[in-house]
């Protein structure tokens, strides 16, 4: 204080300023900066939407087309003498014949339709069968394994056709675009045309696309996801079944009965790191351990669950322990006041509380290793055409499976742009399942919030 | 009520600084500050008392727009600075905010150095033409908030390695460095021990000679001892506002007496 | 016998106990529940964990020990002469497991005889005819020394089966014999339970040290195979990434990091100032409804899987790229000749960045205290003046945290760089070009046909390490800076 006694402060009271009513220059300039300032804060907010609504649109348009598959419909005579020679159903027989053999039924139906319809071409039947897909021998030959009573009748059959054309039919192929395709000629296309508008060849919904197998490279027009969204249904029967329960005991130990002690901050620190590590990591680690020193089966959907069980234990750990954290320590005296033990309480009164906080972290955390690819690339589940789907539950676990993102990753490496289409569009698929599974977890999060 | 507040203002000679007329103040659907009216003089200090919860906090924020910066809250009535009406369209809060500055409740320093700390003001309203003037300003203001001759070493320290009572008077002489005309104190010693609050007092006493000072406390001792008019505040209404010796001698108002003497509170 | 036959004979024993405990506990009570030390389950679980817990842990130790052991025994008995020139141990041994797989393939299928397949003597031709034909893969003839070794390894490895059975049998049926004999009303059942469950509590969690132990010790082994047949001069001091399948790779770490570092700075470039400005804006003057929609909306970024981002990368920003910057493009430039490009990767990778950076540093900046906002505010300042030199130069610790946080989330993503970036390792600072990551080179080392004795494919594990390192760096010194200036305000 003394400095005020000693050197009195002679400077006059300061000036009265102008009237508050009137902005000086500065003040406006100030005022300008801050509109720059805010404005800048929305720009931000508004580039981050505006990736989202067009990530979302492209999406959407990219991938609806997938959904949709033009299908060419032909009435096919299944000649006796071609299919069962000996005439007496047996299916063993029939298996013998070979898709070539049906080659001839097929071009044989696109020839007669095309007379039927007095179409003009200067195709011959060849280059007819072109507009056909390279898988409708194989299609035919399985409705007929499936149906040998068939054999001698004419059927209405629905042929896949041509990717070219399906994209021609989605307006993804013009005919300025084949200048240079060997896959397909204008004359081909006037054939497409004509066969559209007699209404034997049209776009409908494809189930075969969410339900089917993937297709080799030839063709995209049957590749279907639906065997690989079977291989990422058993990877996340795995990682539920561990991370789950692993998570929550060890979750229990940290929060409730960890002394605090060197080995509990190792544990600790070291969760909170290993939720950081890069998943292609887990996937070396995958590697090493599970297929090259267990030799447990390559591609296989144990072995991805393995690898994301891993990876999101941490994640299931970080969100049950703040669950059992939330659960008030008044509970936890109640019951050992009661004269339970401590593990009972925590068995019989905290776990139950925290349930739905540990299921909506769990949801979260599946989808997230849902959605993962970079450590399937490494234990073999892409470059795997999933072309059956697994026979039983072991098989399903065992033999060689690809994994939703992995086989649109898979799609996206192909050469053919049709197959692209199919990304996308597995991209719908895989989108709806995460959406779905985050919003059951909010919903449960909204329902069972309790604030104590 | 209002009738008594009125009795008493004009026994003061001094120019009135700031006049509430009406003020009402809503925070969502909570009525927090009813029809309040006071007027407030220059180079005098005016304490604002009464229990927690009150409303007194809430009109000192009322006097500068800081209750601007929380969304839900809703200001009526007219407030005069000099005459004008500080929530007029075309005041900018920022402008006002130079002209009445504030201290408040819990020290609180800009993780900045001391010297920064002070010239923070001085440079975002562009009071000092060159370095020379800033040093100046910054020492001016260092030894008005009567702890120059403590930082003076040392300007380049940070502002939050002080004790707590220095850091206080550095947040006083940060807000001085503004020149403002009106210093709004927010219970500036309840974060204070006693040594530091009484070197805070004394530093308020001298502040009276050049701003019109308002101060919000909960010890009716302080208010005792630094200010010259007092006000009581209890629920939200303006129970009686007068000279501060009266006040504490011969309250008017019931709910003064029972507040002064501890009853209630 | 099958490993679930086991698991399910473990399985049974532990329910039998169960059964067998419980009762054996009320007998001794004689029927009076109420005069046993614990609740008669306890008794019942006391039999089964003790039964249960020690046989599976000796079999998962045993499930993991014996292959190291076999290979041990094995690899010890192959002559320096069986290894010919330019192979060494490792090729000699995957050659003797490849036989031994084939062997127990071609007994499986039905061509070969448990006797035949066990015949030091048999004629090596004929015997690698047999195991063609039975559709083993083999990469050469088998030569005596690897057929012996091959017969010794599923000697050792059946032998090692059984008797692992046998152990496994004996400690489930012992455990169970003694916690029955021990089974009296006075014994403290749920204590030795609770001590037992506490157990497998510490076990759960010690699985994330196992994990990190895993990765560790994975990726060193094979890092140190690598360095064994590569110079690590080359790998670390290097300038060229060239494999060769064929040998004489150059395989040096430094242009992947180069890539690496180059695409992780462009995503911070359009992350950092998106994200930065985004939570400022949020937490300092968006109105709570704004707040509610848009925090959310934002957040969804962060939840889309990478494998969409790449595909965004590679179908739709790449190639709108190459039309403003490319050859005949919108802006006539010509600078970019493919859609794979360091701008490409950067820019996709940035976009999934901005929630990381956002919500980070939303958190950070609520985290500054109010009455730091006040002071500021109450002195006069505008909003902006305020957040710039008064909350940010508060926040600056916790913000740089975040954004390495961020940089090492670049650094290790993989979808976007393997899908857009490119396969070109190269010093370049122009941001038109195709670089490629060490992410991306992982990769493309361990997919398709490896072979785990080539220098090609043992680099992926050193790269791995080198990332794992990088990151793991980042991260601690990261959480560190976060934690202290959180602590700073608490």
């Amino acid at each position: 204080m003394t400095d005020i006694s000693q050197t009195p402060d002679t400077t006059p009271v300061a000036k009265p300023k102008g009237s508050l009513f009137d902005k000086d220059a500065r003040t406006k300039r100030r005022n300008a900066a801050e509109g720059r300032f805010k404005l800048y804060g929305i720009a931000a907010i508004g580039i981050g939407l505006l990736m989202l609504v067009v990530l979302v649109t492209k999406i959407v348009t990219a991938g609806t087309g997938a959904f949709q598959q033009s299908f060419l419909e032909l009435s096919v005579e299944l000649k006796e003498d071609k299919l069962d020679k000996k005439g007496n159903r047996n299916i063993e027989d029939i298996k013998k014949v070979s898709t070539f053999g049906y080659a001839p039924l097929i071009s044989a139906a696109l020839e007669a339709e095309v007379q039927k319809l007095g179409i003009q071409t200067d195709l011959k039947p060849k280059g007819m069968g072109k507009i056909l897909s390279k898988a409708t021998q194989a299609d035919l030959r399985n409705y007929v394994i499936a149906n040998p009573d068939e054999i001698g009748n004419t059927v209405s059959f629905r042929f896949l056709v041509n990717s070219r054309v399906d994209g021609y039919m989605k307006g993804r192929v013009t005919r300025e675009s084949i200048a240079n395709d060997k896959s397909i000629s204008v004359p081909q296309l006037d054939l497409v045309d004509q066969l559209r508008d007699a209404g034997v060849l049209y776009k409908t919904f494809n189930p075969d696309f969410i339900f089917g197998s993937d297709a080799s490279d030839q063709r995209p027009e049957a590749a279907g996801i639906g065997v690989s969204m079977l291989g990422s249904l058993f990877m996340m029967l795995v990682v539920l079944a561990l991370a789950l329960p692993i998570g929550v005991a060890a979750s229990i130990y940290l929060e409730e009965f960890a002394p605090q002690n060197r080995l509990t901050d190792i544990i600790e620190v070291n969760i909170s790191n290993l939720a950081a590590v890069p998943s292609i990591v887990f996937g070396i680690l995958g590697l090493a351990v599970f297929i090259n020193y267990m030799h447990l089966p390559t591609s296989a959907p144990l072995v991805g669950g393995l690898v994301l069980t891993l990876m999101t234990l941490p994640t299931i750990i970080i969100s049950t322990r703040a669950s059992l954290k939330a659960v008030p320590p008044s509970i936890r005296d109640a019951a050992l006041g009661v004269g339970a033990s401590k593990m009972q309480s925590v068995f019989h009164h905290v776990l139950p509380l925290a349930a739905p906080g540990i299921l909506t972290g769990t949801i979260i955390g599946l989808a997230q290793a849902l959605g993962e690819t970079a450590p399937l690339l490494l234990i073999g589940m892409v470059g795997f055409i999933a072309s059956n789907p697994p026979d039983g539950i072991v098989a399903g676990f065992l033999s060689p499976n690809s994994a939703m993102p992995a086989q649109i990753y898979e799609w996206s490496k192909r050469a053919d742009p049709a197959f692209y289409e199919r990304a996308w569009g597995g991209i719908i698929i895989l989108l709806i399942f995460l959406v779905t599974m985050n919003t059951i977890a909010v919903i449960l999060r909204r329902r069972f919030e309790r604030r104590w | 009520m209002n009738d008594m507040t009125r009795v008493e203002r004009t026994v003061d000679s001094k120019a009135i600084k700031i006049a509430a007329n009406d003020v009402q103040v809503h925070y969502g659907d909570t009525h927090a500050i009813k029809d309040v009216n006071v007027e407030i003089e220059d180079k005098t200090v005016t304490a604002f008392i009464g229990p927690s919860g009150c409303g007194k906090s809430t009109f000192l924020r009322c006097l500068n727009r800081m209750n601007d910066t929380i969304d839900i809250c809703r200001v009526t009535g007219d407030i005069l600075l000099d005459g004008e009406d500080i929530y007029d369209k075309r005041v900018d809060p920022v402008q006002l905010r130079a002209k009445v500055g504030m201290v408040f409740q819990k020290p609180n320093p800009f993780p900045k150095s001391i010297y920064d700390n002070v010239a923070y003001g001085p440079r975002i309203h562009g009071l000092a033409k060159n370095k020379a003037e800033l040093d100046e300003l910054v020492e001016k203001s260092l030894r008005r908030g009567a702890i120059w001759d403590e930082v003076k070493d040392r300007l380049d320290a940070p502002g939050t390695g002080l004790s707590g009572g220095q850091q206080q008077r550095l947040c006083i002489a940060r807000a001085v460095a503004t020149e403002p005309e009106v210093l709004l104190m927010d219970e500036p010693c309840s974060a204070l021990d006693p040594i530091a609050t009484a070197q805070v007092e004394e530093l308020i006493d001298d502040l009276r000679k050049r701003y019109s000072v308002v101060i919000v406390t909960h010890s009716m001792q302080q208010a005792a001892r630094v200010s010259q008019k007092t006000a009581f505040f209890h629920l939200g209404n303006l129970v009686e506002f007068g000279e501060t010796g009266q006040i504490f001698t011969n309250p008017e108002d019931p709910r003064t007496e029972s507040y002064i003497t501890g009853r209630i509170g | 016998m099958a490993l679930s036959w086991l698991l399910l004979i473990l399985l049974a024993l532990a329910v039998i106990g169960y059964f067998a405990g419980r009762s054996r506990a009320l007998a001794s009570a004689d029927g009076d529940a109420r005069a046993l030390h614990s609740l008669p389950s306890y008794y019942g679980y006391n039999v089964a964990l003790t039964a249960l817990i020690p046989a599976l842990g000796i079999l998962i130790i045993w499930l993991l020990a014996q292959p190291l052991i076999v290979e041990n025994t094995v690899s010890g008995m192959i002559p320096d002469t069986a290894i010919s020139e330019g192979s060494d141990r490792g090729l000699v041994m995957s050659e003797v497991r490849r036989v031994a797989y084939g062997l127990d393939g071609a007994i499986a299928s039905g061509l070969l005889s448990e006797a035949q397949a066990r015949n030091a003597d048999a004629d090596v031709q004929a015997l690698t005819q047999s195991l063609k034909d039975a559709g083993q893969v083999l990469t050469q003839d088998i030569s005596k020394p690897i057929l012996l070794a091959a017969q010794k390894y599923r000697g050792i490895t059946s032998t090692g089966s059984i008797a692992m059975q046998m152990a496994v049998l004996i400690v489930a049926l012992v455990g169970a014999a003694l916690a029955y004999i021990r089974t009296h009303k006075e014994f403290r059942a749920r204590n030795v339970v609770e001590q037992g469950i506490l157990a497998l509590l510490l076990l759960a969690a010690s699985i994330a040290i196992l994990t990190t132990v895993g990765i560790v010790l994975s990726m060193l082994f094979e890092t140190m195979n690598f360095f064994q047949l590569h110079s690590w001069k080359d790998f670390f001091l290097g300038s060229t990434w060239a494999p060769n399948f064929r040998g004489g790779s150059e395989l040096s770490i430094l242009p992947l990091l180069w890539g690496t570092l180059y695409i992780s700075l462009v995503a911070l470039l359009v992350a950092v100032p998106v994200g930065l400005f985004a939570a400022i804006y949020l937490s300092e003057y968006a109105t709570g409804a704004t707040r509610s929609i848009a925090k959310p909306l934002l957040e969804i970024l962060a939840g889309i899987p990478t494998i969409v981002y790449g595909l965004f990368a590679l179908l739709t920003v790449g190639p709108a790229l190459v039309s403003l910057f490319g050859d005949g493009g919108a802006l006539g430039l010509g600078w970019m000749a493919s859609s794979n490009a360091v701008l490409t990767a950067g820019l996709v990778m940035g976009i999934m960045l901005i929630p990381f950076v956002s919500s980070l540093s939303d958190d950070i900046i609520n985290a500054v205290p109010q009455s730091m906002r006040d002071g500021s505010l109450g002195l006069g300042a505008t909003k902006s003046e305020t957040v710039r030199q008064v909350v940010l130069p508060a926040a600056l610790p916790g913000i740089v945290g975040a954004i390495l946080l961020a940089a090492s989330r670049a650094i290790g993503e993989t979808m976007i760089v393997v899908m857009a970036a490119g396969a070109i390792a190269k010093f370049s600072g122009n941001p038109f070009e195709a670089m490629t990551t060490i992410t991306t080179r992982i990769v493309s080392q361990l997919t398709g046909d490896t072979d785990f004795a080539s220098p090609e494919t043992l680099v992926a594990f050193a790269l791995g390490l080198t990332l794992f390192i990088i990151t793991l760096g980042l991260n601690i010194f990261a959480l560190y800076i976060v934690r202290k200036y959180r602590e700073q305000y608490e």
